[in-house]
């Protein structure tokens, strides 16, 4: 990511300006005669939390499946850093740099915080410990998991071989974007992060969202809940019958008035943002 | 901690059951220890012949095929699966081995690892029925555990091998090493040995995480970029594997090759994993666990038999173990969050 682009944009202050890291231009998919997306765009610049809002069947979740490699659209492109790619598989987009956390919480629950965060990347021990008998850098992975907790300010967990099942919704969230942010190098899609959660971790994890936006990776945020999206987002993309509605930011436009342009009471005004 | 910019409450002080689930969920192996260890205590006092060299010996030998059984099956009820085959791959293999030694006059170490491969290739077979066609593990192993048995029938024309009749490497794991008065077959350290190694694989590779990532959730792990049908795959096979090196320390035990035996050592392999506080909805357990599963079985069926109770009876007790055992885990696995 261009560091120069994000000062010049000046952290989170929500203006179209710049190049997009992350493009979505005219994506189409259909299953059967049923059209998930129908010729959707999506821009996503450097240094913002971009919400993306629409109602059941507005094809957002299918939008950013398309954007993390989990769905292949049908035709359309997408753009990283102005390169177009094809993502066939999660791993592709990943190893782009695109990290997604999915609302059901990709998190293994008996295993520990360490051990989630480098689940499916695990680093081995150097030498032939590692080559031969491919044992596992307990240490270091543990001092890295430390410290990328600690980046993100979840201090109190202190135990990082903490099983992920012992600790509250609110924690496990936070180690499922404590692992997009520490590899993502890219993007961060958060798939309603806040969802089930009560209002002081979902606050909580408000606010993680804004320090990995303030780390300098963009995140793409997946939400219903109009408040929270109101409260962390630079802009909001308004998914509507397939493709985009229009493009709003909070200043904008309130509350109802996003409702009503993403039930279609309201006719969607030209992009504000 | 008032510092963090996003801090999150730590647990408050819990009652006494609270803390003993919470010891016990981070400690899955205390309760099956304590069992074991109160088991031999008790079985000492009642009989004083029990805790004798001799005797222990004994124990452990009888152990020694369950216990690798059990080893495989470990590695499958991990990842939330069951192998209700385990027993016939086992008796299948050693009856293969037996004749491929004596019908086909192959050298022992060549008819032995020919039998290690059949037992892996059916192992192998399981494992894609569950990752390709996608059918249930119970199904899948119900299936094929009636097929190898039949097989085994057909192969064995239900004759036993003796044991004198095969190369010596055949039954080389029924003999013995003295250490002092105890006696310990070569079969009880491969055993041992197998245990050591799948400890080390489980808690210290990638493979061990995934293995645990997958039967915990197994979507969760896909997600995560996990290969959960390989990871499922290669489990599968390695039991395959592991079941036919029991149906070689089989051979040894027994002195023979008998097609007859091991109808029950499925469920017996099953019995000693849930005993050892690995969870049948996976994602949790260890081999360590299982290892002391088997023994408080071996510990049980002896001690009770020196107690003059019944045969018939002993199986009335384990049962009631292992439902004791299912329980505990039950109420283990809701540790509030």
């Amino acid at each position: 990511m261009s560091t120069e682009a994000a000062a010049a944009r000046g952290g989170g202050s929500a203006t179209a300006n710049g190049a997009p890291v992350l493009q979505a231009k005219n994506l189409t998919k259909r299953y059967g005669k049923v059209t998930a997306i129908d010729g959707s765009d999506l821009e996503l610049y450097p240094n913002e939390i971009l919400a993306v809002i629409g109602d059941n069947g507005a094809g957002k979740s299918s939008l950013i499946k398309a954007l993390s490699g989990a769905l292949i659209p049908d035709s359309g492109e997408i753009y990283l850093d102005g390169q177009q790619v094809h993502f066939r598989t999660p791993m592709d987009a990943r190893s782009a740099g695109i990290e997604t956390v999915y609302q059901t919480l990709a998190v293994a629950p008996g295993l520990d915080i360490a051990d989630n965060l480098f689940l499916g990347r695990e680093e081995r021990r150097p030498g032939v410990l590692g080559s031969v008998f491919r044992m596992l850098d307990r240490k270091h992975m543990r001092s890295e998991a430390k410290r990328h907790m600690n980046e993100l300010g979840v201090a109190t967990l202190q135990n990082i071989g903490q099983a992920v099942e012992s600790l509250s919704g609110g924690q496990r969230q936070a180690v499922a974007v404590a692992r997009s942010a520490a590899f993502g190098s890219k993007v961060v899609i958060l798939d309603e992060p806040t969802a089930a959660l009560g209002v002081k971790e979902g606050n909580r994890v408000l606010q993680l969202i804004r320090d990995v936006r303030d780390r300098g990776l963009p995140v793409i945020l997946i939400s219903h809940n109009m408040p929270h999206v109101f409260e962390v987002a630079d802009r909001i993309h308004i998914q509507r019958l397939g493709r985009r509605a229009t493009v709003i930011t909070p200043k904008s436009h309130s509350m109802s008035e996003a409702v009503a342009i993403m039930t279609g009471a309201a006719p969607p005004p030209p992009h504000s943002a | 901690m008032t510092t963090a910019t996003a801090d999150f409450d730590v647990r408050r002080h819990d009652s006494l059951g609270l803390r003993i689930q919470h010891v016990l969920h981070a400690n899955p192996v205390l309760g099956p220890l304590a069992v074991l260890i109160v088991a031999i205590i008790a079985f000492s006092i009642v009989n004083s012949r029990f805790f004798s060299a001799p005797n222990l010996s004994l124990v452990l030998a009888q152990v020694t095929v369950i216990a690798t059984l059990a080893l495989g099956q470990t590695l499958v009820i991990l990842t939330a699966g069951i192998d209700l085959s385990a027993g016939a791959i086992a008796v299948f293999s050693s009856i293969l081995m037996a004749n491929f030694c004596t019908k086909l006059n192959m050298p022992g170490l060549l008819a032995l690892l020919l039998g290690f491969a059949c037992g892996t290739a059916m192992g192998a077979v399981n494992g894609a029925l569950v990752t390709r066609i996608k059918l249930p593990p119970f199904i899948v192993t119900l299936g094929t555990l009636t097929i190898f048995f039949s097989l085994n029938s057909v192969v064995s024309r239900s004759e036993t091998v003796r044991g004198s009749d095969m190369p010596d490497l055949m039954t080389w794991t029924g003999t013995t090493i003295p250490i002092g008065n105890f006696r310990l077959t070569y079969g009880s350290i491969i055993m041992l040995a197998l245990f050591a190694y799948f400890f080390y694989a489980l808690s210290s590779t990638a493979w061990g995480k995934h293995v645990y990532a997958t039967g915990d959730d197994i979507e969760a792990a896909r997600l995560a970029g996990i290969q959960t049908s390989r990871v499922l795959f290669s489990v599968y096979t390695v039991a395959g594997l592991l079941y036919a090196v029991a149906g070689w320390i089989l051979i040894g035990r027994l002195a023979s090759a008998s097609p007859n035996v091991g109808v029950d050592y499925n469920l017996d392999s099953i019995t000693a994993v849930v005993l050892g506080g690995t969870s049948l909805f996976g994602g949790r357990g260890s081999v360590l666990g299982t290892l002391i599963g088997a023994l408080i079985v071996g510990v049980f069926r002896n001690g009770l038999q020196l107690a003059g109770v019944e045969v018939v009876w002993q199986g009335f007790a384990i049962g009631l173990l292992v439902l004791i055992a299912v329980s505990l885990d039950q109420w283990i696995r809701k540790v509030k969050t």
